[in-house]
């Protein structure tokens, strides 16, 4: 894509140069991302400045520029186009380069094989969606092969399992969803996996689908084009079975918590009330607010391809579980395995272990049966 | 036209034809004479000629001298577009004895030369063809009489802001009746709300209260406060309205404003609308202390008696005997002949930006909110503080284009936020002259008369200039202040700085309550739902409803300059019928045969100015035009299944003998 086009494609001509999408950037001020000054350049030497790998890398997708912009301008989306270009002339980090070959070859950017899939199942009884189930709980890679994100799906799965939601897995037929090599650029291999899931979805005639992870939920709602089957993130369905009565608890769980909205759940989709609700549903549960929440939560650095690629600064997971205990919190709940990741990271460099635990939505539920 | 008047049957047609070279604008591609000599041999054209000019006056004599020799009784111009000279053209005609509806034009201009340029021969043939079409209507055409209407000498002013207020004094003045319906308790409207006015910084109150004091005391305005327009019917001079008075449960007459009652009233917690809140009223008040009317309202929501059927202490403690619970709704009918709508804006809900954490921080208030907090009758009694603490702030920023400027929300600029917070920030200044002030601004814009000296002066006097939208408002934990983040554009820099007040600059937009008035009058509006004018430059306004005008922040955002010229204008314009006496309408409308017309009702869902109606009688109602409101559109003609209606200037014989002309085979045209 040349100067011209990326004009033409993010209407870089009606921007009005307010400053609100790099004001709004959570990277802009550590990293020196100017997203805003990005877009002049393009406009104003008709040519495409090449930057540091470490602004380009550090935006995280979390879309807040895009959101905020007066002008309906997505200065994340004209940023994924300028990674494009990088990863066209293959001038990316070895991690990157390594993620997305991963991904073509294995199905998902951990370099783990495709056969270790559903390991993270051993010892609990789940199907295989060709057994017949109303729903497809897709897992995601990081969930499938995180050894601390597995636990979100085991928790989930125990939680669906209460609730007698009839679902089922994929296990190793199960493949990258696209999301974080769509916020890396390579557009290419994005529309290899969409092709390539959306045939194993029809495959198993695939109506619904739930996901723990926010980035899944979003890459398929508003990514795939596709009307054939809905999907829902996990918070939806647990608030909707617990308010119908179908997943109850067993125990008191007298804990402070806070609750962190993940970017792609709430600012790209809305999602605020489902995860509070059923949060405040356990019983002894006292839940708790960020001062940054809902519209204007900080984002947590997982996203847009920045879980494989080292970005130097402070972080902001640091902050944020630092100000959650400031709050008063003993649980950091988040819906998110990226969130997940980085906030376990941040209480060890910050040091704040055995005063925070950091938990998934599913795992606290769990912790109540 | 006078019912069965028609041309002498025996008189004999006799048409001339004018064909126009404008010059070389039609000539270079029409053979204009070639036009000219084939309409002369047209039947019952008597006269036929081309000319350079027609519209210039040599080309106006030739029309009129060929009349009075060639004794022509109809008359064909060919030339531009009948909206550029048809006026002219019939003023021509009447000044050489003919009925001006004798006249028919041929656009061969717009609609020939100039979209055929290249292709000279089919334009002639073209030209033929329109002209002889247009000399085939000519034969039939008859005189028509202008209508004309007595107009009823007053004017109905809805909203009574600066806007309604000036137009409303401006017409009494000018010696006609204004009825001025307010919805609010007192009239004044934002202006009302104001501290102090930029760029001059008068005191607001100071040069509105004389106006709105002047309202109620001049002996041609009824002034309909705490009052709604219920319905409005009729047409422009005959207007009949219907206006709703609220029930005050308080004489306005026998009311002196003492205030005991108030003093009194046990239920004191109600946010003051006035003061946005910021402030408390009890349920029986009035809204400020320069109100006018400076009666007291008892607020029907929550007064105890109404809601628990208990108190009624103001009634005891009233020493003017004034209260009365039993006071009900009142409908007042009045005759007007034209209506001004000025309902004026809204604020901008800056809640539909969250990043800006307005409720969430008690210190993030918008501009108006700021208003009284400066004001010494507001709730601090002019104390600028923090409403968090009520400590005097020493950090304060104002953030523009709030909801403006934004396709989201508002894509138009509000005009008058930039100057605001130029005279907020130097408000400040004037009360903390330590405190730090900055504004944040994507582009200032000061455009008025002394705005930008006013500007510089308020940079001279310390106060910072940002160029950047802020991005966020929040709060560290535990921390008193806010924290704003910004990108200063200017240096490409991300920033944030601690604040202990933000101010946001909230856009104008439409009054919600102004959707009522809107139906009823079905008046348009402009992409950014203010009402739209008929003409953006050259009827800034009237609307399309003839007798209807706009004035104020109604037809869009703007400063009390620009609202006190527009309501002038208005006024002015308002007042034309009202001096006249009488409007005169085209004769151009409908007609309904009532031999033919068997009651059907057809015409009148089809009609959408409720300009025809089906008279109800026992049976066999009739349908009749309201010769006022209709506009000659033609759906009734073409919907009525008996074909009893017909327009007059464009009946089915007229139409029909164009048609005829019109596919005649070329070779016939030779
Ligand atoms: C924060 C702020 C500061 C400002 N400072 C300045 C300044 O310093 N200098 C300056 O020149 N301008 C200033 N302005 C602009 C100024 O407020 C407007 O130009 C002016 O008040 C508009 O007057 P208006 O009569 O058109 O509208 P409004 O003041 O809104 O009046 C409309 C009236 O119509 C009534 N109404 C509405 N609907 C109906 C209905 N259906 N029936 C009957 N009545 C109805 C309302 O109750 C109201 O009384 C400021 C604006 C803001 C927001």
């Amino acid at each position: 894509m040349n100067a011209q086009e990326l004009i033409q494609k993010h209407k870089l001509l009606e921007c009005i140069h307010c400053g609100i999408c790099t004001g709004s950037c959570p990277v802009s001020r550590n990293a020196g991302l100017n997203i805003r000054k990005y877009m002049r350049e393009v406009v104003a030497h008709g040519d495409v400045t090449v930057h540091s790998q470490n602004e380009l890398w550090s935006c995280t997708t979390c879309a807040t520029c895009g959101i905020r912009c007066p002008k309906e301008i997505i200065p994340y989306e004209f940023l994924i186009d300028i990674r494009s270009l990088a990863v066209e002339k293959g001038q990316v980090a070895a991690t990157i380069r390594d993620a997305l070959e991963s991904t073509f070859k294995n199905g998902n950017p951990w370099e783990r094989i495709r056969s270790k899939r559903s390991e993270w199942t051993q010892g609990l009884e789940i199907k295989h969606i060709s057994q017949g189930a109303e729903m497809l709980y897709f897992v995601g890679c990081t969930p499938a092969y995180d050894p601390r994100a597995q636990k979100i799906a085991r928790s989930l799965a125990e939680c669906l399992g209460k609730a007698n939601v009839d679902f089922g897995i994929l296990g190793v037929e199960e493949n990258c969803c696209g999301s974080e090599i769509y916020g890396m650029g390579e557009k290419g291999l994005f529309e290899f996996l969409v092709e390539e899931n959306m045939k194993i979805f029809r495959k198993h005639h695939i109506e619904r689908i739930v996901t723990g992870c926010p980035h899944a939920f979003h890459t398929f709602k508003n990514r795939y084009d596709q009307t054939d089957f809905e999907v829902q993130h996990h918070t939806q369905l647990l608030s909707k079975v617990i308010e119908e009565g179908k997943l109850t608890f067993s125990k008191e769980l007298k804990k402070q918590v806070i609750y962190h909205d993940p970017c792609f759940l709430g600012k790209q989709n809305g999602v605020y009330d489902e995860p509070r609700k059923a949060i405040e549903s356990i019983p002894g549960v006292k839940l708790l607010e960020f001062d940054r929440t809902r519209e204007r939560s900080l984002c947590c650095e997982g996203g847009g391809g920045r879980m494989w690629i080292d970005i130097t600064g402070p972080r902001l997971a640091e902050n944020r579980v630092r100000n959650a205990t400031k709050y008063g919190a003993e649980i950091l709940v988040t819906a998110c395995p990226f969130c997940l990741s980085t906030f376990e990271d941040a209480v060890k460099t910050t040091g704040l272990e055995g005063k925070i635990q950091i938990m998934d939505l599913a795992e606290l539920l769990s912790l109540a049966l | 036209m006078q019912k069965g008047e028609k041309l002498n049957d025996s008189q004999e047609i006799r048409i001339g034809v004018f064909i126009c070279h404008c010059g070389t604008n039609i000539a270079n591609t029409i053979d204009v004479k070639k036009v000219a000599e084939y309409a002369s041999k047209l039947p019952e054209v008597t006269f036929a000629s081309d000319e350079r000019y027609v519209c210039s006056e040599p080309g106006q004599a030739l029309i009129r001298d060929s009349i009075k020799k060639h004794n022509l009784n109809k008359v064909v111009i060919a030339s531009c577009s009948p909206r550029m000279h048809e006026p002219t053209f019939r003023k021509t005609l009447e000044a050489a004895g003919l009925n001006s509806s004798l006249l028919e034009m041929v656009n061969i201009r717009e609609q020939c030369s100039w979209v055929h340029m290249h292709e000279p021969k089919k334009a002639t043939e073209k030209a033929k063809a329109l002209v002889a079409s247009a000399i085939a209507k000519a034969g039939l055409l008859e005189p028509l009489y202008p209508l004309k209407f007595k107009v009823t000498p007053s004017t109905l002013v809805v909203g009574a802001g600066i806007a309604g207020i000036q137009a409303s004094l401006d017409l009494a003045n000018k010696g006609f009746k204004v009825y001025l319906v307010e919805r609010a308790p007192s009239i004044g409207g934002h202006m009302a709300q104001l501290d102090k006015t930029f760029p001059t910084l008068d005191c607001s109150a100071c040069i509105l209260t004389p106006k709105m004091v002047d309202v109620p005391r001049h002996p041609n305005i009824n002034l309909l406060s705490y009052s709604e327009v219920k319905s409005v019917d009729g047409f422009i001079g005959n207007f009949k309205v219907v206006i709703t008075k609220k029930a005050r449960y308080i004489n306005e007459v026998k009311c002196t404003s003492c205030g005991v009652c108030a003093e009194k009233c046990p239920v004191k917690n109600i946010p003051s609308e006035f003061n946005l809140g910021l402030g408390k009223r009890a349920a029986t008040y009035v809204p400020f202390p320069q109100a006018v009317p400076p009666t007291y309202t008892i607020d029907k929501e929550n007064c105890l008696w109404f809601t628990k059927g208990v108190c009624r202490v103001c009634e005891k403690v009233c020493p003017a005997n004034a209260v009365d619970f039993s006071q009900e709704e009142q409908e007042i009918q009045v005759d007007v002949g034209t209506i001004i709508i000025a309902t004026g804006y809204d604020l901008f809900d800056v809640k539909q930006k969250p990043e800006y954490g307005y409720e969430m921080y008690k210190d993030v208030i918008s501009s108006l909110e700021f208003e009284r907090l400066l004001s010494a009758a507001g709730p601090t009694g002019g104390k600028l503080v923090r409403p968090s603490n009520g400590i005097e702030p020493r950090k304060i920023a104002f953030i523009q284009c709030v909801g403006s400027r934004d396709v989201q929300t508002n894509p138009y600029c509000s005009r008058i936020c930039c100057m605001a917070s130029i005279k907020h920030a130097h408000q400040v200044k004037e009360k903390h002259p330590d405190a730090e002030v900055s504004v944040f601004y994507i582009d200032l814009r000061a455009f008025g008369k002394g705005y930008e000296e006013f500007y510089a002066r308020v940079q001279q006097e310390g106060v910072n200039f940002v160029r950047g939208k802020a991005a966020e408002v929040y709060k560290e934990p535990n921390s008193d202040n806010l924290t704003l983040v910004f990108e200063d554009t200017l240096l490409g820099e991300v920033q944030e700085q601690e604040f202990d007040m933000v101010v946001l600059a909230a856009g104008l937009v439409p009054r919600t309550t102004a959707e009522p008035i809107q139906k009823m009058l079905k008046l348009s509006l402009s992409p950014d739902n203010f009402f739209l004018e008929a003409h953006p430059k050259l009827r800034p306004v009237e609307t399309q409803i003839a007798g209807v005008y706009l004035c104020g922040c109604a037809q869009g955002p703007k400063d009390i300059p620009d609202v006190v010229a527009q309501a002038s204008a208005a006024a002015s314009q308002a007042s034309i019928p009202l001096a006249k006496g009488e409007v005169v309408a085209e004769p151009t409308i409908a007609y309904v045969d009532q031999d033919l017309c068997c009651g059907c009702k057809v015409c009148e869902s089809v009609c959408v100015y409720d300009a025809i109606e089906v008279e109800a009688t026992d049976e066999n109602g009739k349908a009749k035009v309201n010769e006022a409101l209709c506009t000659c559109c033609g759906s009734c003609v073409a919907a009525c299944p008996a074909r009893a209606i017909t327009l007059r200037g464009f009946t089915s014989e007229q139409i029909s003998a164009q048609f005829e002309a019109l596919l005649k085979p070329a070779q016939q045209r030779d």
